[in-house]
């Protein structure tokens, strides 16, 4: 890729979990000669060649790091999914898009730049009743999202393509991640799962679709480091039912009718529990899964997880205490064929 | 005369109702494995009840003379095989609430529980298909055994009930036991209770992509193409089959190179009689029809209980794809060739079922 020394590659949102995870693996790969991390907060992560710089995006600072820096890689993932944690709705739609804009504007302009590396995420497929099974990465999808995170990611993601257009010598992987999982992560998904009583949609059980963070810094490594232009779906083969997972997380759940949902969640959200945001109803509801197949046949790359190998290893790490031990189901179980086999053979004997 | 009779012969479709009538008996006079009682009884008959292992049967058993003593018998309970059975089978459902209640079971990409439909959901239709529909499985032989077909069949009956029988008779009468995969409206994915069920029996949604996926990895698919038009017609229109969809059953078929099997089913089209469709109702429930039926609303929640009619469900012969190669989806007049002619096919095979049947109950 590079025509003398090694690889120059910035990273945006580095205090990201994944980015941080992302940055460790370049840092011990010798092909990797420099390495910049952008964000607004400094990372907490053990990080030891990695120059950090504290910038907005939307500052024009962020042209200067990158002619600076000379990267000829920007691995874009400060695209965040909690209006919380940004600080309010508005100001996530300002960071993910406008900051995106800004980013890519500064980018077209650096002709040392050969590699583009964009995270987003399923929710651009939004969820609908109407939707495949399975969505290619190819299919216009039924209800596109209009709001929240998922529009913001369809926004994105429609900056990348254009960059993509204009700048048809930079190598563009706009990677489509499922839902994040895995020992260290805390995700509104994560959050859900951990409350004491978990409340679904009455009469709905979507199919979730995870990706171990483990298989997705594999795969976010792959990108910045070969060549693999387009767009891919990056999940863990198969699904579990949300009903399974909150058994699986051995909670109690309580069905809430749709037209209760909505107050609850506003409860939920005001109680500062988790970012509740409307488009995860849909998602509560109906749920999303993504084909894995290109991912699977670009990167030649079988996930070491699968979902429900990842939620049940997160649950373990998390140490998430499921109010129902699975040792006092087998202890009832064993006891009460025990009980029963003794009442059959009694009455053989009678 | 000779000549003109001839000519009727040559034009006139013959409808062969033997074969129906044959396997109808052999079935009928199918030997039972298990050994009849040797006792014969005053009018020269032998008895007709199972034998226990003296060769006879309960009443005909002879008494050892101490056994003879106490003659009204508490009713014995199980013998000690029939006590493993149940202990086995306790054990069994208590391994699946353990499962199902840790979560510990496996789904797959479409939603498919098979562990739930075979132990739980099946079970609960089967007396449907044996007791109440005395459903009748023909040609299961043209249903292959471990690759991937598109079931292709007529719709009626208010409830998709018909689909459910179709799907029991592949998994029970098929000799390789299979699931079948039923490519089901978005409408029906969407109502609460009943989208997340019939996604787990192994339905999905009727999307090429789902449809193409499916049969690519060996499975049968099956599909209803009138869909609400078939399901929802009035009763006077019983066996009249609706436009079959746009033909994008065909088209998925024609590329995957799966044959198609043309399925009547017979009986379904009498257990809900619509006489009429209450439009304004269906208006404001957001349905796609409001029936009222001969039994519905008149008889109250007693009027949804499906009319006891005896089934058929005829496998037709294949219709072979392959030969048309995989390109062949993308011609339009040859995708409405092959759907006229499934189409079709299966009025033909309603037909000749109709002629052949003695009544609608029997």
């Amino acid at each position: 890729m590079s025509d003398e020394g090694g690889r120059r590659i910035l990273i945006t949102g580095i205090a990201g979990a994944l980015a941080g995870r992302l940055a460790a693996r370049l840092e011990a790969d010798e092909r990797v000669e420099h390495l910049v991390g952008v964000d607004l907060i400094e990372p907490s992560h053990d990080l030891s060649r990695t120059e950090f710089v504290r910038t907005d995006l939307r500052n024009p600072l962020v042209a200067k790091v990158l002619d600076s820096s000379r990267a000829d890689t920007i691995v874009h993932l400060s695209i965040t999914a909690a209006p919380h944690g940004a600080g309010g709705r508005a100001r996530m739609k300002e960071l993910n898009v406008i900051g995106t804009m800004q980013l890519l504007a500064a980018a077209q302009k650096s002709m040392r730049l050969r590699k583009l590396v964009v995270k987003s995420t399923t929710a651009v497929y939004g969820s609908n009743y109407a939707d495949p099974a399975l969505f290619r990465e190819e299919v216009a999808p039924g209800g596109a999202p209009r709001s929240g995170y998922s529009k913001d990611a369809v926004e994105v993601e429609g900056y990348g393509r254009a960059f993509g257009r204009r700048r048809s010598d930079v190598t563009l992987s706009v990677l489509r991640f499922a839902n994040f999982i895995g020992p260290d992560v805390d995700s509104p998904l994560t959050r859900y799962l951990s409350m004491p009583v978990v409340p679904t949609v009455f009469g709905y059980d979507p199919r979730l679709q995870l990706v171990h963070e483990d298989d997705a810094v594999e795969i976010l490594f792959r990108s910045t480091m070969e060549e693999h232009p387009g767009i891919y779906n990056v999940a863990g083969p198969g699904i579990v039912y949300l009903s399974q997972a909150v058994r699986l997380a051995g909670k109690p759940s309580v069905s809430v009718p749709l037209p209760f949902v909505n107050g609850l969640a506003s409860l939920v959200r005001r109680a500062g529990a988790i970012d509740f945001s409307p488009e995860q109803l849909q998602f509560l509801m109906f749920g999303r899964v993504g084909s894995i197949d290109r991912m699977r046949a670009e990167f030649d790359y079988e996930p070491q997880y699968s979902t429900k190998a990842a939620l049940l290893q997160h649950l373990q790490a998390a140490g998430i205490q499921p109010l129902i031990q699975p040792e006092m189901i087998e202890r009832a179980e064993r006891e009460l064929a025990d009980v029963i086999s003794r009442v059959g053979r009694v009455l053989t004997r009678g | 005369m000779t000549t003109r009779s001839h000519a009727v012969g040559a034009d006139a479709e013959v409808i062969d109702l033997d074969p129906l009538r044959r396997r109808g008996n052999a079935r009928r006079t199918e030997p039972t494995t298990r050994a009849r009682c040797a006792q014969t009884l005053a009018g020269g008959t032998t008895c007709r009840n199972y034998a226990g292992a003296s060769g006879y049967c309960r009443v005909h058993e002879p008494e050892d003379s101490e056994q003879a003593a106490p003659r009204i018998q508490l009713p014995t309970g199980p013998t000690l095989a029939e006590s493993r059975d149940f202990e086995e089978a306790v054990t069994k459902a208590l391994a699946f609430l353990r499962r199902r209640l840790t979560g510990d079971y496996e789904v797959d990409i479409y939603g498919f529980d098979r562990e739930l439909t075979e132990q739980v959901l099946m079970p609960l239709a089967r007396p449907l298909y044996q007791k109440y529909w005395r459903v009748r499985a023909v040609g299961l032989e043209n249903v292959p055994s471990d690759s991937g077909a598109l079931i292709v069949a007529n719709h009626a009956g208010t409830l998709p009930f018909d689909a459910i029988m179709v799907k029991m008779a592949l998994l029970d009468e098929h000799p390789a036991h299979r699931h079948l995969r039923e490519l089901a409206a978005d409408l029906a994915l969407r109502v609460p209770v009943v989208g997340p069920l019939a996604r787990k029996t192994g339905n999905t949604l009727a999307h090429n992509d789902d449809a193409r996926r499916l049969l690519n990895s060996g499975e049968l698919v099956g599909v209803w193409p009138e869909g609400f038009k078939g399901i929802g017609k009035p009763y006077r229109d019983r066996y009249k089959l609706q436009r079959f969809g746009r033909g994008g059953f065909v088209e998925v078929a024609l590329r995957t190179q799966a044959p198609i099997i043309p399925v009547a089913i017979i009986g379904s089209e009498e257990i809900y009689p619509i006489v009429a469709n209450a439009k304004f109702l269906a208006r404001i429930f957001g349905f796609p029809y409001f029936p009222i039926t001969w039994q519905f609303p008149l008889l109250g929640p007693l009027g949804m209980l499906p009319l006891p009619s005896k089934w058929v469900i005829e496998f037709g012969d294949p219709i072979d794809t392959a030969r048309y190669g995989p390109e062949a989806a993308d011609d339009p007049m040859l995708v409405f060739e092959l759907t006229d002619r499934v189409r079709d096919t299966i009025q033909q095979m309603l037909y000749r079922n109709l002629m052949g049947r003695r009544s609608v109950f029997f």
